[in-house]
């Protein structure tokens, strides 16, 4: 029993670490989300070492490690909010991986890969895929309907697809309403490619809520009002606190539900929607509260917290937010109940 | 990451178990001394069969498991229902806390009765104006040949009534800074210049006490730690309270939170939407308790010291085993407010959660202060 990254992940998730932190501050964050772009440097960067293949197998052009390298890498890309297309070019690789036709993998997996194109998921209600993250620019799409467990693999040129404005502009988002017969469906495993898929998601929402914590923080340490820092007021302190159990509440479910992807399918179900449930909720509950502690200034477009709450927002729902997932916890615990008695 | 067991820790599990299946703990006597002879009976047995002191030194008589199979211990006790032992605070707290500042004399003496039970062992450090500010304590020990006469009062002290040893915090030099002058003792309990008056709590029984001590005397080889050094040995028992628990605390929570399911499935309760969000709630909440509990046990194993999440764990606990509680007021409906039934009684004891053991608000500050490094007002 160890609950903690191997030396070899530790290695990957601080190199990660320090990599985005030389290259993407804030203020190049900030750049991107004002001119509605991805910061295509920095993802030429993750390119080259080869991040987006890093849970793709080897025969198809990746690294071939597992979903816990890959919750590392999010985790980090979401503390840095890097505007990049690497969610959904990956959240599209995991699903044709894991639910795709060994034609499906070959075709799509090693361009996915190397980042020669890159790639989104989306999820359909009543035929429309709406605020699709990485959308724009996708060679392919994933499409699931959730409910059906069912999933299709579109490429955009066939569907329609246009770009549109959510609230996080740290992200480009599309709207794709594929018709009835558009695209490919694939065949394999698609509740489990969705629950990575929520893994990956709920990693993110661990590193986002990480880096409001840490801002908030810095902030209520260095802001002095009544003469002393604010972060020495216990209504600020408890709070502050808070934010930090809900943030390694969602950072332990989260890679249990990442090692569970690994090394034990059987368990993934569940762990999975607990993960994307806690993580969910944290990821809002955490950047609000970033706001918050950090007082007028934090409602300041000047201030750069906003773009934390505003991707949280956006990350919350995506495949399930915390209602939607315990529903199944419950549903999942209940039938474990049953077989048990 | 390795969230399986390995080859050591899975046999060690399954020789308790088989050891377990094979000494079932039985059904507990309604809370009361009845209940408190048979947790005694209990971990009589735990002793004989080797797994009373599990993460003592061998050399003091324990199983000398690590930290994880001791977490494994507790979880599995959990599993069988068993109680935990009568003598906890002293297998738990006085034992680790003599081992680390008791003399040879003292170890030899005190720490074989702890594991057998034959010595049940309590904890003086409350009183009623030092609570959670537990260095203001005003109980003096005043050096009288080669005795200390010890008077004052403490509060919330468990099993009293049944101890033959107190782990006493009193203050042996009103001149020195608050956390300077204090000194650890163990003193006699039976003497009749300490009485023991129960207190009865909302449950409307007496799981703690009241101590009031009237020169009492303590010899100066009951000194644990030397004289003055009482805040550094007390803290020691009090990283080990928070330290021992929680695998068994979870377990606790998690059979609660399966017979609520039970419950619930069978009375219907569970096709409400509104319920079953509530139930899946708490589910997560247990299982990231039980991931946070390893985590925690991780980080000791590999720095030395608990990661933030060990501070974080009682908070949660307490929290959940509440809401848990609530929860089935709604799911159960009238039988879970009726006086005598489980569920009430649970109802009513979970209040006490979030106060013993460091209330919640001193646990936040703990959290804000030593994790987060924000600075202190005062």
């Amino acid at each position: 029993m160890n609950f903690d990254l191997s030396d070899d992940q530790q290695q990957i998730k601080r190199t990660a670490h320090e990599l985005l932190a030389s290259r993407m501050p804030m203020e190049r964050v900030r750049a991107a989300a004002e001119e509605g772009r991805d910061d295509t440097d920095l993802f030429r960067e993750l390119v080259e070492l080869g991040w987006p293949g890093i849970a793709v197998a080897e025969e198809h052009g990746g690294q071939g490690l597992g979903v816990v390298e890959l919750a590392a890498l999010l985790e980090e890309l979401g503390y840095a909010c890097a505007p990049t297309p690497f969610l959904g070019t990956v959240l599209a690789a995991l699903a044709i991986e894991h639910a795709g036709s060994s034609e499906q993998r070959e075709r799509w997996l090693p361009a996915l890969a190397s980042g020669e194109s890159t790639g989104a998921l989306g999820v359909l209600r009543d035929g429309v895929a709406e605020l699709v993250p990485d959308a724009p620019g996708a060679a392919v799409l994933v499409l699931a309907d959730v409910d059906a467990g069912t999933a299709t693999l579109v490429e955009p040129s066939a569907v329609p697809l246009e770009e549109t404005r959510s609230i996080d502009p740290t992200r480009r988002y599309g709207r794709v309403e594929p018709g009835a017969d558009a695209g490919e469906p694939l065949e394999g495993d698609v509740a489990g490619a969705l629950d990575r898929a929520a893994v990956a998601v709920a990693a993110e929402l661990v590193g986002i809520s990480q880096r409001a914590l840490d801002m908030t923080i810095a902030y209520i340490k260095d802001r002095k009002q009544f003469g002393v820092p604010v972060g020495a007021f216990q209504a600020v302190q408890h709070k502050a606190a808070q934010m930090l159990r809900d943030t390694e509440s969602a950072r332990s479910a989260t890679y249990f539900a990442a090692w569970a992807a690994d090394a034990d399918p059987d368990r993934l179900a569940m762990a999975a929607a607990m993960a994307k449930a806690v993580a969910s909720d944290a990821g809002r509950a955490v950047t609000g509260e970033a706001i918050q502690l950090h007082g007028g200034i934090g409602f300041t477009w000047e201030a750069d917290v906003h773009w934390l709450f505003k991707r949280a927002q956006l990350d919350a729902p995506l495949l399930g937010g915390g209602a939607t997932h315990r529903a199944r916890v419950a549903r999942l615990a209940a039938e474990a109940r049953a077989a048990k008695v | 990451m390795d969230l399986t067991f390995t080859e050591s820790e899975t046999a060690f599990r399954d020789e308790l178990r088989e050891w377990l299946a094979a000494n079932p703990p039985g059904h507990e006597p309604t809370r009361d001394a009845e209940s408190y002879a048979w947790r005694r009976d209990w971990q009589r047995r735990l002793h004989e069969g080797g797994w009373a002191g599990v993460h003592w030194p061998r050399e003091y008589g324990g199983r000398g498991a690590t930290l994880m199979e001791t977490a494994i211990f507790f979880e599995e006790l959990g599993h069988a229902r068993a109680p935990l032992p009568a003598n906890a605070l002293g297998l738990l707290l006085g034992g680790p806390t003599l081992m680390t500042w008791g003399t040879d004399a003292q170890k030899e003496r005190y720490l074989p009765p702890i594991l057998s039970a034959d010595e049940i062992w309590c904890q003086g450090f409350s009183e009623p104006e030092a609570g959670s500010d537990l260095a203001a304590l005003k109980t003096r020990a005043v050096k009288d040949g080669d005795e200390w006469v010890v008077t004052g009062q403490k509060v919330w002290t468990s099993g009293a009534q049944y101890s033959k040893w107190c782990m006493l915090v009193a203050r042996t030099d009103a001149e020195a800074a608050k956390h300077k002058g204090l000194t650890y003792f163990l003193l006699d309990m039976e003497q009749d210049a300490v009485q023991v008056r129960p207190l009865v709590q909302i449950t409307g029984e007496a799981e703690f006490n009241e101590l009031f001590i009237e020169e009492a005397r303590i010899p100066d080889d009951n000194v644990v730690g030397g004289v003055g050094n009482g805040w550094k040995v007390a803290l020691t028992t009090l990283m080990n309270e928070r330290a021992g628990l929680a695998q068994f605390l979870q377990v606790r929570l998690r059979q609660l939170l399966d017979d609520l399911f039970d419950e619930a499935a069978a009375n219907g309760a569970l096709d409400d939407p509104r319920i079953a969000d509530k139930l899946a709630d708490l589910h997560i909440r247990t299982e990231v308790l039980r991931l946070m509990a390893w985590r925690g046990l991780t980080a000791i194993q590999r720095y030395g010291q608990p990661g933030p999440e060990g501070s974080l764990t009682k908070w949660l606990w307490s929290e959940t085993n509440q809401m848990l509680t609530q929860v089935a007021a709604d799911v159960i409906g009238p039988r879970a407010l009726t006086a005598g039934e489980p569920w009430a009684y649970e109802l009513l004891r979970a209040r006490g959660n979030s106060i013993e053991g460091g209330t919640t608000e001193i646990l936040k500050n703990i959290v804000a202060e030593r994790v987060l490094s924000l600075p202190r007002l005062r």
